[in-house]
């Protein structure tokens, strides 16, 4: 064989070496986006299942308003600490309720809710239906004529829609809370020009965003959960590798669908 | 009344199912016997749908299972499967009367939840079970609320997946009749995959032997025992020597 057509097979090889996970990443997507489609399609076409709705209801939005608070108050005071420590550099210390209140409500009111909704309800749904994949609960489901879509993934899908904008808009109230108590408390700010000028300084497009940006999270991290539930693999080891894969690609995909719709939104 | 012709299903590499034919009349009780592994399951589903064979043709009263509307079709199976395959977030009567509780079949709360209580009743669980959960139930007693859900719908055709796997004997004994009875009494027609001997002779009309992917004999449960064929030999008699090999 000569030099020529070895560098040849070499450079073939290293093309198909990065070929595959491309192509395997593609047809993941792909395969998603039919999941998406298929649940959306199944939305508006009945028989609707209102108990596993309101049971999707309390677990994504009732249940998670304790790890939301926790995360936005304590964010929105570190927020508050370092504009303020930032804000000293360029004697501008005076724009803190502003950043703090941009800043939660644009930005980290609604990815940290996103991200805990991931963690906490994402991991939760697809452990949930991977196990009953693996139990066979799936293939009763559909033996009692019931398709496992309509009774596992559209309630959840639906509940994640509506009440991760809730969430957010509970998180970016309880951050800017956060942010109120440390810079009222702690770096000297008057209580009413702080309240004052955080409502002077926010403007309805902040708060759509942080609204729209929240419905579009609860969407991803649900059906990523139920995607990957339904496509777990065999056992203890498929449940928790479907949980992991889950919750990797829902925070992923919210820090991405972040980045486009902050672009979409918010370029001048 | 269920037809199979031909049918072939693979999992990647391997060949599971290599050309089923195996025809079952109305009314009768099927026992497909065979080794672990052999694909028994995976022949339930796919008649069922679950599983979508790669070849052949399985008809219900010359419909092919594939085609016909879905809703309708399962509305004529029950099946219990081999683990219970109970919904661990709902009660147990819920469970039982899933069925009953939605789609065309459903009936008033108080009246699905009264047949429950009359189905578990006839698989040997009092009332006082009806509001537990699965997971506070014994594994026995999974098993007799999947056969009471299975039942509940009173559908025409019953497939039972190892019906007294992980049972003590009188326990399997209970469900074996249970079955039969069923069978007798429902007019239904029921397929039933099971390693149990005992349970063969219990519920069968009919066996049927699965290995290697095809059906290697059938015929009446009388003449199992007398039958020649090797391999229904060695594994009605638990041989560990034989055609079959115990490394598979």
């Amino acid at each position: 064989m000569t030099g020529k057509n070895q560098s040849g097979l070499a450079v073939s090889a290293a093309l198909a070496a990065l070929g595959r996970p491309v192509l395997a990443t593609l047809a993941a997507f792909g395969r998603v986006a039919i999941y998406a489609a298929q649940t959306i399609g199944h939305l508006a076409r009945p028989p609707f299942y209102t108990r596993e709705f309101l049971s999707a209801l309390l677990h994504v939005g009732w249940l998670s308003l304790p790890v939301v608070g926790l995360t936005a108050i304590f964010t929105g005071g570190a927020l508050a600490l370092q504009i303020y420590a930032g804000g000293q550099r360029f004697n501008a210390e005076a724009v803190v309720p502003q950043i703090v209140a941009i800043g939660m409500v644009r930005e980290l009111g609604p990815v940290l809710v996103g991200l805990m909704i991931a963690a906490r309800v994402t991991s939760s749904i697809a452990a949930e239906i991977a196990t009953m994949k693996v139990t066979e609960q799936i293939d009763a489901l559909v033996t009692l004529s019931t398709n496992p879509m309509k009774y596992l993934t559209v309630p959840r899908v639906l509940a994640g829609t509506l009440t991760v904008p809730l969430l957010v808009a509970v998180g970016d109230i309880i951050g800017i809370m956060g942010g109120f108590l440390v810079a009222t408390g702690q770096l000297g700010f008057n209580k009413a020009t702080y309240i004052q000028t955080t409502l002077d300084f926010l403007e309805t497009p902040d708060v759509v965003s942080s609204l729209v940006k929240g419905a579009v999270f609860g969407f991803i991290a649900t059906l990523i959960g139920c995607y990957h539930g339904m496509a777990s693999g065999r056992g203890a080891m498929g449940v928790g590798s479907a949980t992991k894969t889950a919750v990797a690609a829902a925070s992923i995909l919210i820090l991405a669908a972040n980045f486009l719709l902050t672009s979409v939104m918010f370029t001048p | 009344m269920i037809n199979l012709a031909g049918v072939t299903k693979s999992f990647g590499p391997k060949q599971v199912l290599r050309g089923i034919d195996l025809s079952l009349d109305r009314g009768q009780s099927l026992v497909v016997i065979g080794g672990s592994g052999t694909g028994k399951s995976v022949l339930l589903k796919c008649i069922l749908g679950l599983v979508r064979p790669d070849a052949g043709l399985i008809t219900l009263e010359g419909q092919n299972v594939l085609t016909a509307e879905r809703e309708a079709f399962l509305a004529r199976f029950g099946m219990l499967f081999q683990g219970g395959a109970l919904f661990d977030s709902l009660k147990v009567w819920e469970n039982v009367a899933f069925r009953l509780l939605r789609g065309p079949l459903k009936r008033p709360k108080a009246e699905a939840r009264e047949i429950a209580i009359e189905k578990l009743r006839r698989v040997g669980l009092g009332p006082e079970t009806a509001d537990l959960f699965p997971a506070e139930l014994s594994g026995g007693m999974q098993k007799r609320v999947g056969l009471a859900r299975a039942i509940a719908a009173e559908p025409e055709i019953i497939f039972f997946d190892e019906p007294t796997t992980g049972l003590d004997p009188i326990m399997a004994g209970v469900i074996n009749a249970l079955i039969r009875e069923i069978v007798t009494e429902m007019g239904a027609t029921a397929i039933t995959i099971t390693h149990d001997m005992t349970s063969v002779r219990a519920i069968a009309d009919r066996v049927a032997m699965l290995h290697d992917g095809v059906i290697r004999w059938t015929g009446p449960v009388a003449e199992m025992d007398s039958t020649p064929d090797p391999y229904v030999q060695q594994f009605i008699h638990g041989r560990a020597t034989g055609p079959i090999a115990a490394v598979r």
